[in-house]
């Protein structure tokens, strides 16, 4: 901190003005956050008291405030350009990435540092992907922001789950199906709010998401309500069980292949499924993205008076993304559902479609390799560092408003233009 | 032969309790440019809103080659055959010049897009060249063309342009005039909302003048241009008024 080049520019009086204010402001939310805490003993709840603590933290802020304002007062363009470069230059090098990245998923399960756990994280990873891709349809396309999207994963994975139990029908019979009850959900949704743009819009379908979830919950006979549904069908090779045992008559994985019995079989399985699933919705996005509907969608993101003029009908381009959108999240509830064996009402709540949405935000809203770059570092943060999962939402926070001041529109917020003429490249 | 392509009897139109037209009445026969004109707030955008059903008329009839199309939603309108080139251009500014032509073709068969695009690109060459920038990024001018281009795309039989030599330079807005005046020669038939009045009227086979969602006035173009009534209100000051009016 020696050499600040232009110190007399620095107007002492307001940045400790702003910095108290900032201080204030967290000792306002610490006291009750984090000065009082429950302590759980035998003899009953105790309230302890941390004062400590809440000094430390607004001691903090004051000092970041400062030193914040000091580095952007003196240097006001440059504090976090860095970054931003780094993320531009990153764009040229994208196509590259995406081909990497795509060799790298698909060698995972073999590459020597791989092991059950690398291979359950990633697929969990990859189910936010496959999220964040389904709702960036939504959210990046067609510019509804949708803040219930969990619901459509829960009715896939309830799909899935009731029609195996009580149809006995096999993951490969029941995909569609949970993927066809989601998307019908979306466009019943979708009916009602036609008429809503942005907030008003956000605010509904946050409580659609919330009215599915109490649904399930109240609904006991039939969804087994707040105990959830246990024995959930496991996947099969294509009719070919993944059991050290299997019963009479039929020839499971290993014995197929000849293989010894390996419990990690499954789990591989798992996960070229659901990297199977994201990359189909990845390529139908892009697909669908050339289409008219799919370029209809964007057109009514940016302009929806523009598009009446033009003969677009709103209502119906507005219920096919949401119904699309919805079709993915119930594939990827489907597979949810059969992953765990077990689901229950507390895997679907408002927090589920708030790290969606995160996803799709920081990404970028449209931006494919975004979603997939915000996946990872919101699934793998808490668990890289799993006693700080505490503070995962604060993490959050920090990384959305760090997102916000540095790249307003998302990490890589570019939209690749989806036309291009043939005739155009070549040579005039 | 004068045949009427566009016939607009008594209409209202109310925005709440705002009453924006007033039993307005007004024809356009084919291949015709009528003008529209009158001061800021008269309700020329409403009556060309109102025309494409949004708001709907409240009172009166809007006829469309026979057909009565009062009651019709708006992209039926649109895929009738009428089509807007809506005030403040509304392009879509993150897409490209080629997307923005591409989603102007949507009620317009997928046949004819390449031959469509053809013919925009020969009115207008500057969006040929722009093609793969994204439309927010072209100059005020340029985006004008690019949504007369895109309204074009979606082959309509009545244009709708509202207003489109709003804050352009008038090197531009010559140059905007003169597509005008040529998309009119291959057969287009042009409903033209302006507060140039001066083009306007040059340009304009016939006129009507809108003042507080009425009618105040109707007749030829140079008739209208030589009127003293419309000299006083809306060319004096206006435009150089430096050209006698033959
Ligand atoms: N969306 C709207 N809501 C309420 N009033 C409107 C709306 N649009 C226009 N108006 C009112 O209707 C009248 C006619 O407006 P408009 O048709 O835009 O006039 P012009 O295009 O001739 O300038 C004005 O008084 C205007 O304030
Ligand atoms: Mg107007």
């Amino acid at each position: 901190m020696a050499a600040m080049p232009e110190p007399a520019r620095f107007d002492w009086r307001e940045a400790l003005t702003d910095a108290a204010l900032a201080a204030a402001v967290a000792a306002a939310l610490a006291v009750p956050l984090i000065g009082f805490h429950a302590v759980d003993e035998p003899t009953g709840i105790r309230i302890d008291t941390r004062f400590d603590w809440v000094v430390i933290g607004v001691i903090t802020v004051f000092v970041g405030r400062l030193l914040l304002g000091a580095l952007k007062r003196l240097r006001p363009q440059t504090a976090l350009a860095p970054l931003g470069r780094a993320a531009m230059r990153l764009r040229p090098a994208a196509t590259a990435l995406t081909w990497a990245g795509l060799a790298f998923a698909v060698l995972l399960p073999v590459l020597p540092f791989s092991n059950r756990y690398v291979i359950d994280v990633a697929t969990t990873v990859l189910i936010y992907v496959m999220l964040g891709w389904g709702l960036n349809i939504v959210v990046g396309l067609a510019g509804l922001l949708d803040l219930g999207y969990v619901a459509f994963y829960a009715v896939g994975a309830y799909s899935y789950a009731l029609l195996a139990i009580n149809l006995d029908l096999s993951f490969w019979e029941c995909l569609p199906l949970a993927g066809l009850f989601a998307g019908v959900t979306g466009v019943l949704l979708g009916f009602p709010v036609l008429r809503l743009r942005g907030d008003y819009l956000a605010i509904v379908t946050l409580g659609f998401g919330e009215i599915v979830r109490i649904i399930i919950i109240n609904w006991q006979s039939f969804t087994g309500g707040p105990n959830g549904i246990t024995g959930v069908p496991r996947p099969s090779f294509f009719g070919l069980p993944f059991t050290a045992n299997p019963a009479e008559g039929q020839v499971a994985f290993h014995q197929l292949l000849g293989l010894e019995y390996s419990p990690s079989h499954r789990i591989v399985f798992l996960y070229f499924l659901i990297l199977a699933l994201a990359l189909i919705t990845n390529l139908f996005t892009l697909r669908i993205r050339k289409l008219p509907v799919g370029r209809a969608w964007e057109a009514l993101r940016e302009d929806e008076i523009a598009c009446r003029a033009l003969g677009i009908n709103p209502r119906n381009t507005k219920l096919t993304a949401f119904g699309i959108g919805a079709m993915f999240g119930g594939f990827a509830g489907a597979f949810f559902a059969t992953r765990q064996g077990f689901i229950s009402p507390e895997s679907f709540t408002f927090v589920e479609s708030a790290t969606i949405v995160a996803i799709v935000v920081l990404g970028g809203m449209g931006s494919q390799i975004g979603v997939v770059l915000a996946a990872l570092f919101l699934t793998l943060l808490p668990e890289l560092g799993r006693e700080f999962a505490q503070f995962r939402m604060v993490v959050f926070g920090a990384a959305m408003v760090l997102i916000m001041i540095w790249r307003p529109h998302g990490l890589l917020a570019s939209r690749e233009p989806t036309l291009r003429l043939k005739r155009e490249d070549a040579p005039p | 032969m004068t045949e009427s392509l566009l016939t607009v009897e008594g209409v209202h139109a109310h925005y709440g309790h705002i009453a924006a037209l007033k039993g307005v009445d007004l024809t356009v026969r084919r291949g015709e440019i009528v003008a529209l004109i009158g001061a800021n707030g008269a309700g020329k955008s409403t009556l060309l809103m109102t025309v494409c059903g949004r708001p709907r008329a409240s009172g009166g009839r809007i006829q469309f080659d026979g057909e009565d199309i009062t009651r019709l939603p708006t992209f039926e309108i649109v895929r009738r055959g009428i089509v807007q080139a809506p005030e403040g251009r509304r392009i879509f500014p993150r897409l490209t010049v080629l997307e923005n032509l591409q989603v102007g073709a949507t009620p317009a068969e997928a046949a004819h897009f390449e031959q469509d695009l053809e013919r925009v690109y020969a009115l207008f060459p500057v969006l040929a060249e722009r093609r793969r920038q994204r439309g927010g990024t072209l100059s005020g001018g340029e985006q004008q063309m690019l949504a007369i281009a895109r309204a074009l795309m979606a082959r309509p039989r009545l244009l709708l342009l509202d207003e489109p030599s709003l804050g352009l330079a008038p090197l531009m807005i010559q140059q905007i005039f003169r597509v005008i005046a040529d998309i009119n020669a291959q057969g287009m038939t042009v409903l033209l909302v302006e507060q140039n009045a001066y083009h306007a009227l040059k340009l304009a086979s016939r006129a009507y003048v809108l003042a507080a969602g009425k009618v105040i006035l109707s007749g030829g173009g140079a008739e209208l241009l030589a009127d003293p009534q419309v000299r006083a209100a809306y060319l004096e000051g206006g435009q150089p008024t430096a050209k006698p009016v033959g």
